[in-house]
């Protein structure tokens, strides 16, 4: 039996070996053919010129999950506080398994929805500004994302917040203080290495993310213009243009898998330099 | 009348009366120990005289307790200025998880002091009123979690010191020390009540009549006896006091 239990774990190692070879065999050489820097710093992504330059998609997915960040991050700390300190008992259960439900919801669920309600809203609001367009931005991309990485952030966050001794929480009421400068001063600050580790995560999960993305974001290849304008994530690039692109433009677009793939595992390796941290406090 | 007085007070944990029908007048400027086995209440009282016992859920007291003559759970009454009146130390020392100063500092800025100086100033003077001045006065920068249980203990007393309250509440202060530790807590407990009212629960005999003026004594969920901590330990009104004074329970 030992052995079956091996072959399995051998599984999801060599998936990712594979996925490595895979990437990287196909990725590297294309890099090295259209030059490292015209690739990663070039701002024209024309396929057809063969013009490869990814920084509008680099660029956008930095913008993009800053702006996820920006919108979910006090949302999901608030709703942690709420949850770990102020909600009745009765509620609790009610809450917790709604937030985790949303980690469950699929992204195209998330996208339609992006695309049914939020591109309305924002395009009603470029509109009484002028500004025109459809709907489909930076802005529209980050809200969506921004629920999306709500239950990562809730779930870490919440636990980390659980697990800061009473006795902290009961020193500084002894004090004077009150509630939420206790919470806000004593609790969250013990708690920090768990509340960045699910901000990092947080920000794992958006830049990540595709389908949702898609739906709502432009997807223009330019250069990112505005948090009112249409944007290109690396994640997006590669889905929109897989379908047709052959020879340079296919391993340029496995390229771009290389470039997400290095931020993917810069934002594992935060999180595991932080656990460590965490464990040694 | 005395610093606190409590008026027949019960108090409830739910259901369950986990004090009955208390009267006990604290006078200012004096040690009072609170002594008696294991659930006897002695903290559940000394936890209401901060009101920390609103924390615990389905908690309910009835009759009074006068600071100053201020009923202390009367809605005028804001907890967070009561506690900032009534100060507490812990059974375990609790540092928060930051630097020595930022601890002692932690009071004085949670009620508005931002000033540089006289942060300092309130630092230095409760860290030496608590006596640990000269231990930590090269590391202030440094995390309180490195220190003996001792000397947090201490700080966990120049932390309550800062805020400079009336009153200040014990709940078994060494219990998780050593014995050096434990009687340099005891000198300075003697020596805070100048300026200070203390009240202290200890578990330790020995401790309440070193250190005492007055001492209580309780028994599931009744106080006893009540009276001077030297005429409580040689001449115990009560049978119930004079056995476990001397050993036979508890």
């Amino acid at each position: 039996m030992q052995g079956v239990f091996f072959l399995a774990a051998c599984a999801s190692v060599l998936a990712v070996a594979l996925i490595c070879i895979f990437l990287f065999a196909n990725g590297i050489p294309a890099m090295s053919e259209i030059g490292i820097f015209d690739f990663l710093l070039g701002e024209e992504w024309r396929p057809s010129n063969n013009i490869y330059g990814i920084l509008p998609m680099i660029m956008g997915s930095i913008y993009v999950t800053a702006g996820a960040i920006v919108i979910g991050v006090p949302i999901g700390i608030f709703t942690s506080v709420f949850m770990a300190h102020y909600c009745p008992k009765k509620i609790y259960p009610f809450l917790k398994s709604a937030t985790e439900l949303l980690a469950g919801i699929p992204s195209v669920v998330y996208g339609f929805f992006g695309l049914v309600v939020i591109v309305p809203m924002i395009r009603n609001y470029t509109a009484a500004q002028g500004i025109g367009g459809n709907g489909q931005t930076m802005l529209t991309a980050s809200i969506i994302l921004g629920i999306m990485i709500l239950p990562t952030i809730i779930g870490v966050t919440e636990s980390a917040m659980r697990s800061v001794p009473d006795q902290y929480y009961e020193g500084s009421l002894a004090l004077g203080a009150t509630k939420e400068r206790t919470i806000f001063r004593i609790v969250i600050p013990a708690a920090k290495s768990g509340v960045i580790a699910g901000i990092v995560l947080g920000i794992g999960r958006a830049i990540g993310e595709t389908m949702a993305v898609i739906m709502v974001a432009g997807n223009q290849p330019r250069m990112p213009q505005g948090i009112l304008e249409g944007v290109r994530t690396m994640t997006t690039n590669i889905v929109m243009e897989m379908g047709y692109a052959a020879d340079l433009h296919r391993e340029a677009l496995i390229a771009t898998a290389v470039v997400l793939f290095v931020f993917i595992l810069i934002i594992n390796a935060c999180v595991s330099l932080l656990n460590r941290r965490s464990e040694n406090d | 009348m005395g610093k606190i007085d409590i008026k027949d007070m019960d108090l409830f944990y739910g259901s369950f009366q986990a004090l009955k029908n208390v009267n006990l007048e604290i006078e200012p400027n004096k040690i009072t120990a609170f002594i008696g086995p294991s659930g006897c209440g002695k903290s559940t009282l000394l936890k209401s005289l901060n009101r920390m016992n609103d924390l615990v859920e389905g908690c309910r007291i009835d009759g009074k307790i006068l600071l100053d003559g201020q009923d202390i759970y009367a809605k005028s009454m804001d907890v967070n200025t009561l506690r900032k009146r009534v100060g507490m130390v812990f059974q375990k020392p609790n540092p928060f998880p930051m630097s020595i100063y930022d601890n002692v500092a932690y009071g004085p800025r949670t009620h508005g002091i931002r000033s540089k100086a006289k942060l300092d100033e309130i630092v230095e003077r409760s860290l030496r009123n608590a006596a640990i001045w000269d231990e930590v006065k090269d590391r202030l920068k440094k995390s309180a979690l490195g220190m003996s249980g001792g000397q947090q203990q201490r700080l966990c007393i120049a932390r309550a010191l800062a805020v400079e309250p009336e009153v200040l509440l014990m709940d078994e202060p060494t219990s998780a020390l050593d014995p050096i530790s434990t009687s340099k807590i005891e000198d300075l407990a003697a020596d805070l009540k100048k300026d200070y009212t203390i009240v202290m629960v200890t578990h330790n005999m020995q401790q309440a009549v070193r250190i005492s003026d007055n001492t209580a004594f309780f028994l599931l969920g009744e106080m006893i006896e009540y009276n001077n901590t030297e005429k409580l330990f040689s001449i115990p009104s009560d049978k119930r006091t004079e056995d476990y004074i001397t050993g036979r329970f508890g």
